[in-house]
């Protein structure tokens, strides 16, 4: 009989509609899971119990009324960058530390209404920059399946916990890849959906045209789940779509029988992990048999993807971390006068990394360099959203490889950033573009590491997205899930 | 300034009196205790985003067609970058190459000579939060600490800017007031610069002939009335001259103007504080005035001040009055509008609007909604002029007893004992009673000496406490005499 902390959310919702259980002992076995993987894991910032507690006995009250489905009595993990009123919201930086919210997020709002048991909040690499949660300010997050090794980032935590089964679903945000590449590594469906499909309001800014909130799940199911509770128009964000939400599941079973998979070359060849190259073809090989048709497309852009989005991102982060100068929230070093408050404030505050992209974003920014930088970064995002479209002409669905490589030791990558940041080649594009994307687990590979593969479709296409996730899900043997007894 | 030519532009920032802020939902009140009319959005908290005031939108266009500008179909919201404890965001939302309005003009008149000051453009954007310095008389220097107050950070702004076009303090002046003028003909904005509503800020720079290139401009600042903005040009344009003639340079900077000292002084340079590493707004989308939008909103505009002028001339008022009541107070124009539509002389109410009622404000220190004048008050006062009740001068007595709360005019025409006497009979009485204490002097009169009749009306108006209409009595006096 499988512990309640590693149900499926759809499990989980069948038990609990079939009274096997309530939420409130759903929320104990989780919260028994993360008491006993937390000291070695550190998914967690903070553990709400008495708030998941409570809002447990209000979805059983519910639960008692008949009422059933969707993510009703479900414990959820959120990244510690969405803004959660009365409980302390970091984005794993000292320069917001105990900071507490007045208010709640859009998505935290629509989880609440919908019933969710939010867990507590998940670390994160600092206001989401990079992709091991190495950079966080309150320690790093290890991954379930190896201790040694990273759980992938930004959102490492929040991945970090679901895999673990400290959580039943997730979420996080997802930048140039921080909800897939994590998912890749730690053996989960994550997915970021089209940019605007989820509101932004409450999510900490990191790169505003580019920042989108997503799911991490057990299943490709799950994820659909767990997106519906969460999507939808929102008039307090200006870049929310405004247009009606797709019937996420529509055509989940529908299988790739007639479709057109179009292999990105630029993303599958050299540069990928010889194990990592290996699983993904495996399983474009099985998504044949299952009748989809594969052919191979060439998006040239995609080499200079890249390099474009370490100029966007930085430059739009160095505008929204300015507000943090310790006039109004959070840390505040005192200083002779205001302006050096604020510099002091900051300097102790942001770490390294985050330091780093702010400086070089004002530098992109900055007279005289403007156009040479920030200005070519936009123009080879145009011809990315172009070639993009284009390549959607000659295939239903893209794919490439979730990541180079799955979770690397810590400290391997962290004395160049440069490698750093070349983890995220194959997840950018999508951000870049806007078109929703998705990693699903397809293997392990020799170490016991998981393997992701990532499916990535046109803007508004997630549909079609979860149809083939599904399929891959389908044709993929199960990675299971990691050991506890090595993370007690 | 001999031999130099002025170089000015003017700069202005417009609050908008919209219910809402400018990105958020927050109440636009500037009574209100501080930070009560606040949210995580004009805090600039983590994770806010901003919603562009769809009224605020219809306001500036508003401005940029009574401005006579082009209005942009898309324009663009820019980031302005830039630390300080007054913007929440350290950053200011604003507009950068793709304004909403752009390319208008504005005709000005100073004594009497109209010239055309071209309007680069209006754009819109926030304003920031307030410091309040505490101690040391509210100054920044030696202040104990400052406190801020968010509840202006976020309100509507609308910023227009004038091309390098004006030529003399004064010209600055008139186009600072017709600017106003305009502005707060349309209901946007209370637009009053002791209140911060409107602000100005001026450009100067001088050069040797006008087809030289333009010479170092400096900012002026902190000009808090429309006459410390005269002076200030003033003062610059004389300062700059000397430094010039000096051998000296002119740099550039931002002046502060000290109304007390009526000098402006330099402001602590500020490094690198001009780029503002401006970037397209990512939280919000292009803004869109569709040609239907807009042709909606300009047939939302009042009769602006220059059209006002016209009609008001055609009116038989004289041109300086016509001028003055167009170009000034709302509330005197709508004065105006009510008296001539009941009837009353244009030429004599603009007479009255512009000279007494005006002298009277200033002198009780009050605006006109204050005073207890209406236009049914001057309309009656005027058809009591034309019957003859009461003189020319008298009426001025009377229309300050109506401004001070007196009553109507004909109650304090009659408790001021100055309604005149123009029934003839009751004249001739008065008339026939001089003459007949005057023989010698009426034959005079009688044989040609037209200069006596002055003698005669001067009796007569003694006689009758000077309640008698001198045109009625020099009537009957001919008669009497036969002239």
């Amino acid at each position: 009989m499988t512990h309640p902390a590693d149900f499926t959310i759809s499990e989980a919702q069948g038990a609990l509609e079939a009274k096997q259980l309530s939420a409130s002992e759903l929320l104990e076995a989780t919260l028994e899971r993360a008491s006993l993987t937390e000291a070695n894991l550190h998914a967690y910032l903070t553990i709400d119990h008495e708030g998941a507690r409570k809002a447990a006995r209000q979805a059983d009250g519910r639960l008692a009324a008949g009422e059933t489905g969707g993510l009703l009595g479900i414990p959820i993990a959120l990244k510690d960058n969405m803004v959660t009123r009365g409980l302390p919201t970091t984005a794993s930086s000292k320069i917001l530390d105990g900071y507490l919210p007045p208010y709640d997020a859009t998505v935290v709002i629509r989880l609440k209404e919908a019933g969710a048991v939010v867990v507590g909040k998940t670390n994160l690499d600092e206001f989401a920059m990079g992709s091991s949660t190495e950079n966080s300010a309150y320690g790093p997050t290890r991954n379930p399946w190896d201790p040694t090794r990273v759980p992938g980032g930004s959102s490492g935590g929040s991945a970090a916990a679901v895999a673990a089964g400290s959580a039943l679903g997730g979420f996080g945000s997802d930048t140039g890849g921080s909800i897939r590449q994590p998912a890749a590594f730690c053996g989960l469906v994550g997915m970021k959906p089209t940019y605007g499909m989820v509101s932004r309001y409450g999510l900490i800014a990191f790169a505003s045209s580019l920042d989108q909130i997503g799911p991490f799940a057990r299943t490709v199911e799950d994820s659909a789940t767990l997106l519906a509770a969460i999507a939808g128009h929102d008039p307090l964000d200006s870049t929310s779509y405004p247009g009606d939400v797709p019937q996420f599941a529509s055509e989940l079973h529908e299988g790739v029988e007639g479709l057109k998979i179009g292999v990105v070359t630029e993303l599958s060849d050299a540069g990928i992990d010889t194990e990592v190259l290996t699983a993904f073809n495996t399983t474009l090989d099985r998504l044949a048999d299952a009748g989809a048709e594969i052919v191979d497309v060439s998006v040239p852009v995609t080499k200079a993807s890249l390099s474009a989005y370490y100029l966007i991102a930085p430059a739009e982060c160095s505008a929204n971390l300015a507000r943090f100068d310790g006039v109004r929230y959070g840390l505040r070093v005192n200083g002779a006068t205001v302006e050096e408050m604020m510099s002091h404030t900051r300097a102790e505050g942001f770490g390294p990394e985050v330091t780093r992209r702010i400086l070089l974003g004002t530098y992109a920014l900055s007279a005289g360099y403007y156009d040479a930088f920030y200005g070519q970064a936009q123009r080879v995002r145009t011809l990315t959203i172009r070639e993009f479209a284009a390549a959607y002409e000659l295939a239903d669905v893209l794919v490439s490889p979730t990541a180079p490589t799955t979770a690397f030791a810590f400290g391997a990558k962290t004395q160049d950033p440069l490698s750093m940041y070349m983890s995220d080649v194959c997840t950018i594009p999508s951000n870049l573009t806007g078109d929703p994307a998705i990693s699903v687990p397809v293997g392990l590979d020799t170490a016991g590491l998981p393997i992701g593969f990532q499916v990535m479709a046109p803007s508004l296409g997630e549909s079609r997205l979860f149809r083939v996730a599904q399929a891959v899900e389908d044709v993929s043997e199960s990675v299971g899930r990691p050991s506890i007894e090595g993370l007690v | 300034m001999a031999d130099w030519e002025a170089v000015i532009g003017i700069e202005v920032h417009v609050e908008l009196m919209t219910e809402s802020k400018m990105f958020c939902g927050c109440r636009v009140d500037f009574d209100a205790q501080p930070n009560t009319n606040v949210c995580p959005v004009c805090l600039g908290l983590p994770g806010a985003l901003p919603v562009a005031n769809q009224k605020a939108i219809e306001w500036i266009t508003k401005i940029g067609l009574a401005l006579n500008c082009s209005v942009s179909e898309q324009s663009q919201f820019h980031r302005k970058n830039y630390f300080y404890a007054d913007q929440p965001k350290n950053y200011q939302i604003s507009q950068f190459d793709v304004p909403v309005c752009h390319d208008g003009h504005l005709e000005v008149e100073v004594d009497g000579v109209t010239t055309t000051v071209r309007i680069n453009r209006a754009h819109m954007e926030e304003d920031t939060g307030k410091s309040i310095h505490v101690g040391a008389g509210g100054r920044i220097h030696s202040a104990e600490s400052t406190r801020m107050d968010f509840n202006r950070s976020g309100v509507p702004l609308v910023e227009i800017v004038s091309e390098a076009d004006i030529r003399s303090a004064a010209e600055a002046r008139a186009y600072a007031q017709t600017l106003r003028t305009v502005v707060a003909s349309l209901g946007v904005s209370d637009a009053k610069l002791e209140e911060g509503s409107i602000r100005f800020d001026a450009n100067v720079s001088i050069r040797p002939g006008d087809d030289s290139p333009f010479g170092t401009k400096v900012e002026i600042k902190n000009m808090n009335s429309f006459r410390s903005l005269e002076q200030a040009v003033d003062y610059e344009l004389r300062r700059q001259p000397e430094v010039l003639e000096s051998g000296g340079e002119i740099i550039q900077e931002t002046r502060h103007w000290d109304e007390a000292e009526g000098v402006t002084h330099s402001m602590r340079a500020k490094e690198g504080s001009s780029d503002y590493r401006y970037f397209p707004e990512p939280d919000l989308l292009p803004i869109v005035v569709s040609e239907k939008w807009r042709e909606q909103i300009r047939s939302t505009l009042p009769e602006l001040p220059a059209q006002k002028k016209e009609r008001y001339v055609t009116l038989g008022v004289d041109q300086d009055n016509a001028t003055t009541l167009a170009g000034g107070s709302v509330v005197l124009a709508g004065l105006f509008q009510d008296a001539t539509e009941r009837g009353a002389d244009p030429r004599t109410v603009a007479n009255w609007l512009t000279g007494e009622v005006t002298a009277y404000l200033r002198r009780a220190d009050i605006a006109v909604e204050d005073s207890h004048i209406t236009g049914q008050h001057l309309a009656e006062l005027a058809s009591m002029v034309v019957a003859g009740s009461l003189s020319a001068t008298a009426a001025k007595e009377v229309l300050a007893g109506v401004m001070a709360g007196e009553g109507t005019p004909g109650k304090v025409a009659e408790a001021r004992d100055l309604v005149q006497i123009s029934d003839v009979s009751a004249l001739e009485a008065a008339v026939d009673t001089v003459i007949g204490s005057n023989n010698d002097q009426f034959q005079r009169l009688v044989d040609g000496e037209d200069k006596v009749i002055g003698f005669f009306v001067g009796q007569v108006m003694k006689a009758t406490s000077g309640k008698a209409d001198p045109k009625v009595v020099n009537e009957i006096l001919r008669r009497r005499a036969g002239r």
